[in-house]
């Protein structure tokens, strides 16, 4: 047997080109995504919050009735909670390197995921609800 | 992760290094990131009580329109452009472009200022409507 340590991978695992990780660039590419997405959307959000802002509770109200505006600021939540859990995983690799490591990847994840529930959920309400 | 302490030679840390501005765009790039993170807990609540209805609506608006509301909604909006400057810049370097010392040096000063320039302007606005 040669000595190559090349020799050692499989031609599936080089053509799956999934390396050490297992996921690729899937993460670097995802965090591009929604870096590019964020740009729009935040960008949607700050204008409507500058045009909301000390306005009524009934016109703030209103404005979520409109299903453009009310499908734009959801969008926002889910664009940006991918990106801050993708970096803060990036973040927490970088220096948590103790038995701490897994639980505050894990409470990044959970955190994320209720960001964007709890937003979607209270948009889905302005929207629809009485 | 490995705990075990080993005799091996570390890369040099932080404390070695000169100031420069690329580093602390770097640095200001990522606690910029943390901060944003951190701050959607305010964009819920925000949208939670606009949910909820007029009076926890109420809350929200009394603290977002306080001087310390408006001070945290300013310093919030100069962390949220100066990140989105600094992923501009780093879509640049991902296209292969503004590589070289002197450019990611300009580059680097101009996240800055147009971060800053922007946040000014927005603030104009919102003073104006």
């Amino acid at each position: 047997m040669s000595a190559d340590p090349f020799k050692m991978r499989t031609p599936l695992r080089r053509v799956r080109g999934l390396g050490v990780s297992g996921s690729g660039t899937e993460h670097f590419w995802l965090q591009r995504m929604t870096a590019l997405s964020n740009i729009a959307l935040i960008l949607f959000f700050v204008v409507f919050l500058v045009a909301m802002h000390d306005e009524p509770y009934a016109v703030v109200r209103e404005a979520f009735r409109n299903p453009i505006i009310g499908l734009l600021v959801a969008l926002v939540p889910v664009s940006f909670s991918i990106h801050m859990r993708l970096g803060m995983e990036i973040v927490i690799e970088d220096y948590v390197h103790s038995t701490w490591k897994l639980p505050l990847r894990i409470i990044n994840t959970f955190f994320a995921v209720l960001i964007a529930a709890a937003s979607l959920f209270a948009i889905a309400k302005l929207s629809f609800g009485a | 992760m490995s705990d075990t302490k080993s005799a091996r030679p570390l890369s040099p840390h932080l404390s070695i290094y000169r100031f420069k501005p690329t580093m602390a765009m770097s640095i200001v790039h990522r606690v910029t990131g943390v901060g944003l993170y951190l701050g959607t807990v305010f964009f819920v609540w925000w949208l939670l009580a606009a949910a909820s209805g007029p009076e926890a609506f109420s809350y929200a608006s009394a603290f977002f329109g306080s001087i310390i509301g408006r001070l945290f909604l300013f310093v919030y909006s100069w962390v949220l452009l100066h990140h989105m400057f600094g992923g501009l810049r780093h879509f640049v370097w991902d296209m292969g472009h503004a590589i070289t010392r002197e450019q990611s040096t300009l580059a680097a000063q101009a996240t800055l200022v147009a971060s800053l320039a922007s946040t000014l302007l927005l603030w104009l606005i919102v003073w104006i409507v």
